[in-house]
C-alpha cells in the first residue's frame, strides 16, 4: 500500500536524482539508450494499437449515427475529439504503463536484488542519478509518441470510413471542424504529467523494493496498478482543473 | 588498519549488530565468520557506509568516520572496493567494460589509459580470454574473478568480500580465497571477508571474529580457532561430522 511516509520518499527519489550527477559523457549515453529502449521502441505497438482503436471509434460512431439528417462529418469530428482528448493521451498511457512502466520496474528491481545498486553506490556513483534522471529526460520524448498516437488513430478512423463507404471529404472536414487549440494544450499537459509519472512511479517500485526474483514480478504488478491508477486520478484532476 | 569501537546497528527495533568492537588488520585477509543471520553483512556494510550505525566508531587509519563530512566520505569510498556475495556485475556490461566502470565514472583518464588498467586487472585475475564476455556467460568463479578485478581497479585501500566463495565448488572456493590473500598481500590492502566456510577460515583466517546473534562472541587467528575451549565456536566450528571426527586425530 502507498502511505503518506511512501509519498515524501517518492519526492525525495525525484529530487535525489538531479543531485550529484554522473559525468555528462555517461549520462549522455544512457539517455540515448532509454530514448532507444523506451521511446523509440514503443512506436511500434503505440501505431498498431492507435490505427486499430481509431478505426473502431469511426465505426462505432457511424453506427450511432444512423440518421440520415445528421452530417456523416460529425463521425469524423468524434475521432478526432475522443482521440485527442482521452485516448491518444490517457489511453495509451495505460498501455504504456504496462509495457514501458513493467520493463523500469523489472530492470532496476534486479539491480537491486542482485546488489547491483549497492554496488554503484559503494563506488560513490548516485544510483538515482545513474538509473531514474535518464528515463526521466528519455520520457521528455513521451509526447512525440501520443502525437503518433493521435494521426494514426485519426487515419485509422479515415480509412475505416473510406472502407465503410463514407465519403473522404466528409470525415476530412469533420476532423477540421470547430477545432480548439486549447484541446490540444490540455492534452499535452496530460501526457506531460503522465511521462513524468511514467518514468518516476515504475523506479519508485523498482529502486525501494526487497527480496529476490519473484519479489520482482510482483513489484511489476504492483507498479502496473499503481501507475494506472495514478495516471486515472491525475487524469480526472486535470480535467476538472483545465475543462471543467 | 580499521578499527571498530561498539557498533550498534538494528532495523525496526530488532538489534541487529551489537556493541561490536575489534582491529581489522592492514595487509592481512580478516575473517567475519557466523551463522546465516548472524549478522556478518550488515556490519559489512556499516564498514563501507551502505548503512549508518546508530551508534559506535569506525576508525579508518586513523580517521574517525565521526569526523568526516560528505566530501571526505565520497573519496574515503574511492578507496573501498568490495566484491558482493552474488558478485553483481553489470549484466548489461562485458567483462571489460564492467572492469572499466569505476574509471569511466570516476576518474579523469582517457579511454585508453582507462582500458589499459582494466586489463591488467583482468590479467591480475587470469582472465584474458573473457575480455568480450557478458556476466551471463560466465561461470559463477569466473564471475567472482571478475567482481575481483572490478574491486581492486581503483588500487583500494580496503577491500570487503561478502561470501566470495558462496555458491562455488570447494576447489574454486579457495582458489578465490587464494587470489584475494595474495592480491592482499601485494597491495597491502587491509582485507575483510565475510564467511562460514570452514575451508576460508583454515586457509586464510589471518584475523578472525566470530558473531553470535550480532554479538561477538570470540576473536583470534585459524590457529588458536580449533584450540578454543569456547562452546559456541567448537560447535561452529565442528558443525559436520567430517570435522567432528578430525577433531578427535587433533
Ligand atoms: N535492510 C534491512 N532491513 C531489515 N532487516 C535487515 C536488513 N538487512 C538485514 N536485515 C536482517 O538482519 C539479519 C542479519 O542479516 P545479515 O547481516 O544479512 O546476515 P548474514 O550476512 O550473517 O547471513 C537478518 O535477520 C536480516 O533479516
Ligand atoms: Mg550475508
Amino acid at each position: 500500500m502507498f502511505y503518506l511516509s511512501d509519498i515524501g520518499k517518492y519526492f525525495i527519489m525525484i529530487k535525489m536524482s538531479f543531485f550529484k550527477p554522473s559525468k555528462w559523457k555517461v549520462l549522455r549515453k544512457l539517455i540515448f539508450k532509454e530514448i532507444n529502449d523506451l521511446i523509440i521502441e514503443s512506436i511500434p505497438i503505440v501505431a498498431i494499437l492507435s490505427f486499430f482503436i481509431g478505426a473502431v471509434i469511426s465505426i462505432q460512431t457511424a453506427l450511432n449515427l444512423s440518421s440520415p439528417f445528421i452530417s456523416k462529418s460529425l463521425i469524423g469530428f468524434a475521432t478526432r475529439q475522443s482521440v485527442i482528448l482521452e485516448f491518444a493521451p490517457t489511453f495509451m498511457s495505460i498501455i504504456m504503463a504496462g509495457k514501458v512502466g513493467s520493463y523500469i520496474t523489472s530492470s532496476i528491481g534486479t539491480m537491486r536484488v542482485t546488489e547491483q545498486i549497492d554496488a554503484l553506490e559503494v563506488m560513490g556513483i548516485n544510483p538515482l542519478n545513474y538509473l531514474v534522471f535518464p528515463k526521466i529526460v528519455a520520457l521528455l520524448f513521451y509526447p512525440f509518441v501520443i502525437t503518433i498516437s493521435m494521426f494514426v488513430a485519426i487515419f485509422g478512423g479515415f480509412l475505416a470510413m473510406t472502407f465503410a463507404g463514407v465519403p473522404s471529404e466528409a470525415y476530412i472536414s469533420g476532423i477540421q471542424m470547430e477545432f480548439e487549440p486549447y484541446h490540444i494544450v490540455y492534452a499535452y499537459i496530460k501526457t506531460f504529467l503522465f511521462a513524468i509519472i511514467l518514468a518516476t512511479v515504475p523506479s519508485y517500485h523498482g529502486f525501494y523494493m526487497k527480496g529476490g526474483a519473484l519479489e520482482v514480478g510482483k513489484a511489476s504488478t504492483l507498479s502496473f496498478v499503481w501507475t494506472s491508477i495514478i495516471i486515472i486520478v491525475v487524469n480526472f484532476i486535470i480535467t476538472q482543473l483545465l475543462l471543467s | 588498519m580499521i578499527e571498530i569501537k561498539n557498533i550498534i546497528k538494528s532495523f525496526n527495533e530488532s538489534t541487529i549488530v551489537n556493541n561490536v568492537s575489534t582491529t581489522f588488520l592492514k595487509g592481512k585477509t580478516n575473517l567475519i565468520i557466523g551463522q546465516s543471520g548472524s549478522g556478518k553483512t550488515v556490519l559489512l556494510k556499516c564498514l563501507l557506509g551502505l548503512h549508518t550505525p546508530d551508534s559506535g566508531e569506525i576508525i579508518y587509519d586513523g580517521v574517525s568516520n565521526k569526523k568526516m563530512n560528505d566530501s571526505s566520505k565520497t573519496l574515503l569510498r574511492r578507496e573501498m572496493g568490495m566484491v558482493f556475495q552474488g558478485s553483481a556485475l553489470f549484466d548489461s556490461m562485458t567483462v571489460i567494460e564492467n572492469v572499466m566502470f569505476p574509471l569511466t565514472m570516476l576518474s579523469d583518464k582517457n579511454d585508453e589509459e582507462i582500458r589499459e588498467k582494466a586489463e591488467i586487472a583482468i590479467q591480475r585475475v587470469e582472465l584474458e580470454k573473457a575480455y568480450d564476455k557478458l556476466p551471463s556467460e560466465l561461470s559463477g568463479g569466473m564471475q567472482k574473478r571478475v567482481a575481483i578485478a572490478r574491486a581492486i581497479v581503483m588500487n583500494p585501500k580496503y577491500l570487503f568480500c561478502d561470501e566470495p566463495n558462496s555458491g562455488l565448488d570447494p576447489r574454486t572456493s579457495i582458489i578465490i580465497d587464494k587470489l584475494i590473500q595474495e592480491i592482499t598481500k601485494e597491495f597491502n590492502i587491509t582485507t575483510i571477508i565475510n564467511s562460514h566456510d570452514m575451508n576460508s577460515v583454515m586457509e586464510i583466517g589471518e584475523k578472525i571474529i566470530f558473531l553470535v546473534d550480532g554479538e561477538k562472541n570470540w576473536e583470534g587467528t585459524n590457529k588458536e580457532i580449533f584450540k578454543t575451549t569456547n562452546q559456541s565456536v567448537t560447535d561452529f566450528v565442528y558443525s559436520s561430522e567430517l570435522l567432528k571426527k578430525v577433531k578427535k586425530y587433533l
